[in-house]
């Protein structure tokens, strides 16, 4: 096997591992809970026998790394027959025979449990709510990554210049400032008193597309505006950085343009730190959209995050996390593959 | 050199250059005034030590000052063009294919993300001067003139699948692809070993014979220049000192600083007596197999160190000569064998080692910057040894910093109090040496301590460690790769080559015939001072 | 007011700004000694500005109960009072004064996030340090579990954390700097591991010094100055985190006047074209900013870069 495929299997390997040990941190953060489960949903009758009976029925008593391993869905859920005959069981679901129901009910299978406040599926939370927050990182991704690439490299180019001074301080600025303000910036001058966009992007699934842009261009213009102020920064960086290199002087010497400078000799050479800014940006976008939902009441994932968090539904607030976390990992990991599949050095080794 | 080579087209003149270079707010000059003039076909040679503003006229010829430089006066005229006053597109027409570039360094001067026949296509096609299958067969041929190995295929490789010697010719053929009027060869052969060198001088000197082109060749290194130029030029901290035709100035110089840069090379110390047959040696080395992981960096290596003797230990990169030390001072553990100091086995591991072991062995670093804390005052540079191993305290401390200073020949009251960043190369390199003597130790390792240093400057540091030796009763270990410097200060000499001692013994015998093929290849690769030795040695050899 | 005219007074603020740098940077220049003197010249007028607003913020949160015009937590007057000679800046939610309560905020918000940094890079650096000079188990130990919390985004892992232990300050302070050290981490690490490699500090390991002496004389000193310029960063970082936790009703807690949260309860002011809630975001981001720009003229200097 070449090299670069051992390489990229380890990462695969380790980003796995990353997820396998993020999803034990965040099952682990249940325990941590203050109170006891079986205590609080007996309230006033609880003693010590019910709550045994209790906690022996909701398989409570199990220890933590079998009811870790049921929550992954790697081992099958529990079942137990309780002394009127009534079974119960982990997915044993409503109106379900004990034959029906599947052995194995965990995150592999694609299930959460259920939300504590509403009862409902967590899974069936998530649904749409998934789809508008990639909805709106990929609408402010396809805006962003262009427009930072390109003011990047053209700050590169006329470094020093009042362009570049002015592309500079603009994206500290535009670093500098929470989310919430530029947010409410927009809402002030673009939605206030008569202005053109909504304020709120509350939009349901028969939404249309063009819709849809419309209703979340302000959401996605923040975000825009975020991100492509970092982006473009670490842009100019990057190839700035390697300005000094002797093959920068090289290419100059050999009578290249400053563009073709840029360009061909300085470019491919900055494509891993770029590719892993991008990443960084887009994994941002995915998850930094918090803030953004919840000042544009967009039924996003974000927004279900800050309500669970405040309610402490923690079967929705660990389904967010590990979705969040796996969106990130994933990301890393194809920055990772893409920036070294970018080096010859490291493509072809001698 | 003819007459007939006088009568060409002048090529290029410069007349009371002065370049200037940015340092905080102010400019200072880095050239001050240096006329030139080149004709067609013709080699100068720019000679002088760092600081000489060398490289600064190199580039100057070609329009180029480097970020934070300006020209501040002066004519640059390249074939009738002004270059001071062209336009950047003029001088964009011109590098590249008139005039070209040969960089000090080829692994940092490819650019690492596009193969090297890309590379030389770029300049021929980019200038309008031939299509892309035209420039990709050129380069085929100049690649086989340059005597590179496999020419038809050794393009389509990135340049990290070159090694360095083979990257420098690739790198002159480059240089070559537009078949410009003018090369500049900024040091093309310094970073490499000098079997390596070799082979790049007659490859280079070669090819600018063939397409007569005229060339400005810039090194530190007289012998080299010697076998490359035409008319040589000595600068000195941005000034000409003189200039002659090749043969004369190396012949009669008339300049007093030419003189010392000549008579350098002749520094020899003195013979000392043999070592007694009985005498345990301070440092000895037995049977030491070592490496990193599984790979064995030094098989089976053995010498000994006796007291107020020096040891040489030399190779070319990659011989092992610094895994040897770093066995010695205990950060590489051997696989196999032992390391004894005055009969008793040393442990392997530095860690292990009683604080007495620590300062009986000290060490001396190639790059005085990195092994100087930036961070920290002479005072404490050199009195922490001391107070360390000898506890001293108070008065005394402070009356043995100025002893220390005293003896590597700085002024205690103006160094004493200076931070690293306020020195000269050649002053930090003697803090460092004042650090290993603080310990008052038996033995101390020398690591190329003088081949990042200038000349004059080297051979001021080799005659005071040469008189530290016999003050001190001291024993040396150095390890170095260029042969003038083992001569200079050896009085044993152990050659290896790939993690094998190839010969060892005492200076005279290891030097003089008969010699072991490998210890032959490197005495005879040295360059010297006559301007025919390099045709006579590659006459010799057969390659001719 | 027509679009010429935003912009006409965007720019005329703009050049206040950078007027008001000039002026600070001259004053600064004349009575500060030579070795200081040198430092602020190559200071661009955006550091300067940045350099005189954070002055202006510590001053503020030093001395804020001698600026307030009224107390932090009082009720002074009826719900959202427009601003009047009284309440300069009108009035909250809850009839509190405004302009009380920003200026006590900078003493809540900044002086929080800033424990809050120093807390992370006591922890960071340290263990970074640490592992870099040590190496071995301890480093790659250190290192894997530190991939490992930055697997996880630091909003949604300081969501997941307060929402086990609950929205108290100082499980605040702890969870924002626990997620941030290892970013510090990181980079003491990586400047530790470039300083380890140094010549220096191998003499100083042959010559039988002590873990101690080899961090604290050897490596700090060397790896003060980025360390110095990402605290800055890392400041801006927690800064804005906070706020946003506090903004998402999840930080501080009220009664506390805090930027952030003052932002959430007066937000439905904004869609009434009334710019009252925008101010304590706009002091958030005046800070950041100026931090920003200051260390951003530190980092250009540290890179040496003379283009």
């Amino acid at each position: 096997m070449s090299p670069i495929l051992i390489m990229i299997a380890k990462r695969l390997a380790l980003g796995v591992l990353t997820l396998f040990i993020v999803s034990m941190l965040i099952f682990g953060a249940t325990e941590l809970l203050p109170g006891d489960f079986a205590e609080e949903f007996l309230g006033q009758s609880a003693t010590p026998e019910t709550v045994a009976a209790i906690r022996r029925q909701l398989g409570l008593d199990l220890p933590m790394h079998i009811r870790y391993g049921e929550w992954l869905g790697v081992l099958p859920g529990w079942t137990s027959v309780n002394a009127e005959g009534v079974v119960t069981g982990r997915c044993l679901g409503a109106g379900m025979t004990a034959a029906e129901a599947p052995t194995h009910c965990g995150i592999l299978q694609g299930e959460f449990g259920d939300s504590l406040s509403n009862r409902r599926p967590v899974a069936d939370l998530l649904g749409t709510r998934l789809g508008n927050t990639l909805f709106l990182a990929l609408y402010a991704a396809a805006i962003a990554v262009p427009l930072s690439l390109m003011l990047g490299i053209l700050a590169a180019l006329f470094r020093n210049s009042v362009f570049d001074r002015v592309v500079n301080a603009s994206a500290l600025t535009s670093i500098s400032f929470p989310e919430f303000f530029v947010a409410y910036i927009l809402i002030f001058w673009l939605a206030g008193m008569g202005g053109a966009f909504p304020s709120m992007a509350t939009i349901r699934p028969t939404t249309d597309f063009v819709d849809k842009l419309y209703m979340t261009f302000l959401p996605a213009l923040t975000l825009t505006l975020v991100v492509t102020a970092h982006m473009m920064r670490m842009t100019r960086a990057a190839i700035i950085n390697l300005l000094a290199s002797p093959y920068i002087e090289m290419a100059r010497l050999k009578g290249m343009s400053p563009m073709r400078v840029i360009l061909r000799h300085a470019l491919p050479n900055a494509l891993a730190p770029i590719i892993n800014v991008i990443a960084l940006n887009l994994a941002y976008l995915i998850t930094g959209v918090v803030v953004v939902e919840v000042v544009f009441v967009y039924p996003g994932l974000g927004q279900l995050m800050v309500d669970s968090v405040a309610a402490r539904d923690m079967p929705v607030v660990q389904a967010v996390a590990l979705i969040f976390a796996a969106a990130y990992v994933l990301l890393n990991l194809t920055a990772d593959v893409l920036a070294t599949l970018s080096n010859p050095r490291l493509v072809k080794r001698r | 050199m003819t007459v007939t080579e006088s009568e060409k087209p002048v090529l290029l003149t410069m007349k009371g250059l002065r370049i200037e270079g940015r340092a905080d707010d102010s400019w200072t000059g880095i050239v001050n005034g240096i006329d030139l003039e080149l004709r067609k076909g013709e080699v100068l040679g720019l000679i002088g030590e760092s600081g000489a503003g060398k490289s600064t006229v190199g580039l100057a010829a070609m329009g180029f000052t480097r970020d934070g430089c300006r020209i501040a006066g002066g004519e640059i005229r390249f074939d009738g063009i002004d270059l001071t006053a062209a336009s950047e597109a003029t001088k964009r027409h011109l590098r590249g294919a008139r005039i070209a570039y040969v960089a000090q360094s080829a692994a940092a001067s490819f650019n690492p993300a596009h193969k090297l026949i890309d590379q030389y296509c770029e300049a021929p096609v980019q200038h309008g001067m031939m299509g892309r299958a035209e420039a990709q067969a050129d380069a085929v041929d100049l690649y086989r003139r340059m005597q590179l190995p496999d020419p038809d295929s050794i393009g389509f490789r990135y340049p990290h699948e070159v090694s360095g010697g083979q990257l420098q010719r690739a790198m002159t053929a480059m240089a070559m692809s537009c078949r410009p009027d003018l090369i500049i060869f900024d040091e093309p052969t310094t970073a490499l070993d000098v079997t390596t060198q070799i082979e790049v001088l007659a490859a280079i000197r070669k090819i600018v014979e063939e397409f007569d082109t005229a060339a400005i060749y810039i090194t530190h290194d007289l012998a080299v220049v010697a076998q490359m130029a035409d008319r040589i030029k000595v600068l000195l901290k941005g000034d000409e000192v003189e200039e002659a035709n090749t043969r004369t100035m190396l012949a009669a110089p008339k300049e007093d600083y030419t003189r010392s840069l000549w008579a350098v090379r002749s520094y020899a110390r003195a013979e000392q007596p043999p070592v007694a047959g009985d005498a345990v040696p301070v440092v000895s080395v037995q049977n030491v197999t070592a490496g990193y992981g599984t790979l064995n960096v030094l098989e089976n290596v053995g010498f000994d160190i006796h007291a107020r003797r020096t040891v040489a230990v030399v190779g070319e990169s990659g011989s092992g000569k610094s895994t040897a030390a770093r066995v010695i001072t205990g950060l590489l553990p051997p696989h196999q064998g032992r390391i004894l100091f005055e009969g008793e086995v040393l442990p392997p591991d530095y860690r292990r080692r009683s604080r007495d072991q620590l300062r009986q062995a000290q060490m001396i670093y190639q790059m005085a910057d990195t092994a100087l804390n930036p961070k920290l005052r002479i005072r404490e540079v050199i009195g922490r040894p001391a107070q360390m191993y000898l506890g001293l305290r108070g008065k005394r401390l402070e009356d043995r910093i100025r002893e220390l200073l005293s003896l590597i020949e700085l002024e205690p009251d103006d160094y004493i109090d200076r931070l690293p960043s306020e020195l000269s190369g050649g002053q930090k390199q003697r803090i460092g040496i004042a650090r290993a003597l603080a310990a008052e130790p038996r033995f101390i390792i020398c690591d190329e301590v003088t081949s990042a240093l200038d000349q004059l400057v080297a051979e001021g540091i080799l005659k005071l460690l040469d008189k530290l030796q016999s003050e001190f009763d001291l024993a040396y270990m150095f390890i170095t790769h260029d042969l003038a410097t083992v001569k200079a200060i050896a009085d044993e000499v152990v050659v290896m080559k790939e993690g094998h001692v190839i010969e060892q013994g005492p200076k005279a015998a290891v030097f003089a015939p008969p010699h072991d093929p490998y210890t032959e290849l490197l005495l005879s690769s040295v360059p010297e001072m006559d301007p025919d030795w390099l045709t006579d040695l590659l006459q010799a050899r057969g390659e001719v | 007011m027509g679009v010429l005219t935003t912009i006409f007074w965007f720019l005329v603020a703009i050049a206040g700004c950078l007027a008001a740098g000039w002026l600070f940077r001259t004053g600064a220049i004349a009575i500060t000694p030579a070795g200081v003197k040198r430092e602020l010249r190559t200071a661009p007028l955006t550091a300067s500005f940045g350099m005189l607003m954070i002055l202006l913020y510590i001053l503020v949160a030093i001395f804020a109960p001698l600026i307030a015009p009224f107390p932090e937590r009082a009720v002074v007057g009826t719900e959202y009072m427009p601003w009047n000679s009284v309440h300069l800046l009108g009035t909250d939610n809850l009839g509190r004064d405004m302009l009380s309560r920003l200026i006590f905020g900078a003493r809540n918000t900044v002086g929080i996030a800033f424990a809050t940094t120093l807390l992370a890079f006591l922890i960071g650096s340290v263990f970074g340090m640490l592992a870099a000079t040590v190496g071995g188990w301890l480093d790659q130990g250190l290192s894997r579990l530190v991939d490992v919390l930055m697997a996880i985004p630091a909003l949604i892992f300081a969501l997941l954390l307060l929402t086990i232990f609950g929205t108290s300050i100082l499980t605040l302070i702890l969870v924002i700097a626990v997620i941030d050290s290892t970013r510090v981490y990181r980079l003491a690490r990586s400047v530790a591991l470039n300083i380890v490699v140094m010549d220096y500090i191998e003499a100083a390991k042959l010559r039988g010094e002590g873990l101690w002496r080899l961090i604290t004389r050897e490596i700090l000193p060397n790896a003060l100055a980025p360390l110095v310029a990402e605290f800055g960063l890392r400041f801006c970082f927690v800064f804005l985190a906070i706020s946003a936790l506090s903004f998402l009703g999840l930080g501080l807690q009220p009664p506390l006047a805090d930027w952030g949260s003052m932002v959430k309860e007066n937000a439905t002011l904004i869609s009434f074209g009334d710019i009252t809630p925008l101010l304590p975001a706009g002091a958030i981001a005046l800070l950041t900013v100026s931090v920003n720009f200051v260390v951003d003229w530190q980092l250009h200097r540290a890179s040496g870069l003379k283009e």
